[in-house]
């Protein structure tokens, strides 16, 4: 048999993966190994597959993803800090057939925005939210977020986070499980492709519960931040897993009881 | 028995040199590249192409969606 | 529902006004003294006949938000609150100008600073018509004087609003919010379901996606936008400004006055001409755009004009501006909670004829 070659592979035909359709052209403005583009792609994926474009509304954040509807091509509302939540609400009241999903980072979900968090849970709105979980304040470079490790260093704990004085890093996930309002509660990670596929699967599940109108589904995405821990992206991602995943363990925290 | 072989095309222009899809690569096809590209990045590339299995375990890690991946059953 | 006469509160006229006007949410938090308006919409449940939606938010934080979240949708959203709430509203109101949204914000005024009173006043003025929040912005204000045009204002607010796509407020007080007047309702209309090109309602093959927001990083598109706003708000000017004259033909003095201290200086002005003073009014109905145009030119007529407000001399500053020097301007008010007699403000008057 002749030599299978690299331009015999490569034909349509034979296609294993690309970035889904719905990603635009658009070159993302995260840093290098930046867990964001990663989880917008994954959420790319599910909205194509799940042919949601035409009934979805996006909510971006104030934070590093303040700029997301540059990436994702569906409609898209730019919230205050902290307030996505708050916007989704209406939203998904007024237009009950849409998709709707937040995006938020952890200063915007979990320090100014945890009202919004909190109260969008407990009253259940069918919407899905995205919390993309890193421990610190990129944009705004590297200070401490209500996530940040104990211990851990950023500029505005130099010394690291003093839980004394600081305050302890705060679980939202599982907060807002103890909410009957949420009916799906998931920690995922995009830094493997066995992580990436598992939040693909949530996301999935998430539109499905969305459709079912069965409430709210918090997704936490445990992720990293390579600038502003000032580490590289390979060194980042360990530096997750041996300190980030055990204080936010990943999997599901809670899941809706079966129909 | 059947083989899978694989490739990668990777949009060196706009890959960051992230090297995350480097440590995912099951069979250590790719590494970043000695020389940069236009943005001054070590840009990854299949540095063995021989070994890809077309996993694409690199694609679906890649934050910037640089990696496209193909494969074919041989043999 | 059909054309009907009722004897209401402000407030509930507001709320019913905007069911009937076919508003398609409201999203609020409780606060004296307009707390009626979500009662009386909570009650209504509009959403069983007109399906309009109608919430109670965690904060009025969350509330704006959530209005500007429906405004998004190009759906007819509104708010409403009272002094310190509407400061916690400045930031989402900021944005929702800032993103071109059209919503109502209705603002029932009670005294500041701070916890201040639960009694009218007109001391958030400056607030409503300079921006309020951060930026170079404005809001188009209506500044309704009875029960009536509460209820009036309300669809008039939201023609206003979707044709500059501009949030506009009500800026009332807690007098005409809490006082019950007869008033004339309109017939039922029907929510629109027109689906509008710039609203994020889901992306269809047909458009490009639509993206509301309020950011650009780019500074020279960020100025040219800066402008773009300005230009609607002279437009604004040249075309929405409203106001109402009493007996201006031969007056040699002039009140300024809107909302509840119009109509006491509606009485100031009979008692003032039965002792001879040859009193006149004007006033605003919107407060901006501001009547500065007419004014200028009642300034050519008159000997002298004085502001009436509920505030430490808010609008007087917009009365100046108008006049540029032509005739002396002068300021009458009270504070706290209190609304000063048609008697005090005749009074004030005479002191301010003999300067």
């Amino acid at each position: 048999m002749a030599e299978v070659t690299f331009n015999d592979i490569i034909k349509p035909e034979n296609l294993a993966y690309t970035k889904s359709k719905l990603m635009t052209n658009n070159v993302m403005h995260y840093c290098p190994g930046c867990g964001h583009g990663t989880a917008h792609q994954v959420l790319a994926e599910v909205l194509e597959e799940e042919d949601l474009q035409s009934r979805t509304v996006g909510i971006t954040p104030v934070g590093c993803s303040v700029l997301m509807y540059n990436y994702i091509d569906v409609d898209f509302q730019e919230a205050a800090h902290g307030r996505a939540p708050a916007l989704a609400t209406a939203v998904k009241r007024l237009m009950p057939d849409k998709f709707v999903f937040t995006y938020q980072g952890d200063g915007d979900l979990a320090a100014i925005g945890t009202a919004e968090t909190i109260h969008t849970c407990n009253r259940g709105e069918n919407i899905l939210m995205l919390f993309i979980n890193n421990g610190i304040y990129g944009m705004t470079g590297g200070q401490m977020a209500p996530t940040t490790l104990d211990g851990m260093k950023s500029s505005t704990s130099p010394y690291g986070r003093n839980i004394a004085t600081m305050g302890s890093p705060i679980k939202m996930a599982d907060i807002v499980a103890l909410l009957p309002g949420t009916c799906y509660v998931t920690r995922q990670s995009v830094n493997t492709a066995g992580g990436v596929r598992k939040l693909k699967r949530a996301l999935k599940k998430a539109v499905q519960y969305q459709n079912e109108k069965r409430g709210t589904c918090f997704i936490e995405v445990v992720s990293n931040c390579p600038s502003g821990w000032k580490m590289t992206p390979v060194e980042s991602n360990k530096w997750m897993e041996e300190n980030m995943f055990p204080f936010y363990p990943l999997g599901d925290i809670k899941v809706p009881s079966e129909k | 028995m059947a083989k899978i072989k694989g490739a990668v095309v990777i949009d060196k222009e706009r890959c960051k040199g992230c090297e995350v899809c480097v440590v995912t690569c099951p069979t250590q096809t790719l590494a970043l590249a000695v020389e940069v590209n236009s943005k001054g990045y070590h840009f990854s590339y299949a540095a063995f192409p021989e070994t890809c299995i077309g996993c694409a375990n690199c694609a679906v890690v890649c934050p910037d969606g640089v990696i496209t991946v193909y494969k074919v059953k041989v043999g | 529902m059909e054309k009907e006469l009722r004897l209401m509160k402000g407030n509930e006229a507001i709320a019913e006004a905007a069911i009937r006007a076919g508003a398609d949410g409201y999203f609020g938090y409780p606060i004296t003294p307009q707390s009626e308006i979500l009662e009386y919409l909570m009650e209504a449940n509009p959403e069983t006949t007109t399906g309009m939606v109608v919430l109670q938010a965690e904060s009025e934080v969350a509330a704006i938000n959530m209005v500007y979240g429906g405004a998004a949708c190009g759906k007819k959203v509104m708010t409403s609150s009272s002094s310190p709430g509407i400061s916690l509203k400045q930031e989402g109101i900021t944005y929702i100008a800032g993103a071109e949204l059209p919503c109502l914000i209705v603002n029932v005024v009670r005294g500041g600073p701070g916890l201040g009173t639960i009694q009218p006043a007109q001391s958030d003025y400056f607030q409503a018509t300079k921006g309020g929040g951060h930026g170079d912005y404005h809001l188009l204000v209506l500044a309704p004087s009875s029960v009536q045009e509460m209820a009036d204002f309300v669809e008039l607010s939201f023609d206003l609003a979707f044709k500059y796509r501009n949030p506009v407020m009500i800026l009332s007080d807690g007098a005409i919010g809490q006082m019950m007047e007869k008033v004339w309702l309109k017939p039922q209309k029907k929510r629109s379901e027109e689906i509008l090109p710039w609203a994020t309602t889901g992306k269809p093959a047909s458009r490009e996606r639509n993206i509301i927001t309020s950011l650009d990083l780019d500074s020279e598109r960020q100025e040219k936008f800066n402008l773009k706003l300005i230009a609607k708000y002279r437009e604004m000017e040249e075309k929405e400004v409203r106001y109402e004259e009493f007996m201006t033909d031969d007056a040699e003095y002039l009140f300024v006055a809107y909302g509840t201290s119009a109509r006491l200086c509606q009485k100031a002005l009979q008692l003032a001409r039965a002792e001879g003073i040859k009193a006149g009014l004007l006033r605003p109905i919107t407060l901006f755009p501001y009547p500065k145009k007419r004014l200028n030119e009642l300034a050519d007529r008159v000997k002298g004009m004085l502001a009436v407000e509920m505030s430490a001399g808010q609008m007087v500053e917009d009365v100046m501006l108008s006049v540029n020097g032509k005739t002396r301007v002068s300021h009458y008010g009270r504070m706290g909670g209190m609304i000063p007699t048609p008697e005090e403000v005749v009074e004030n008057l005479k002191t301010f004829i003999k300067g």
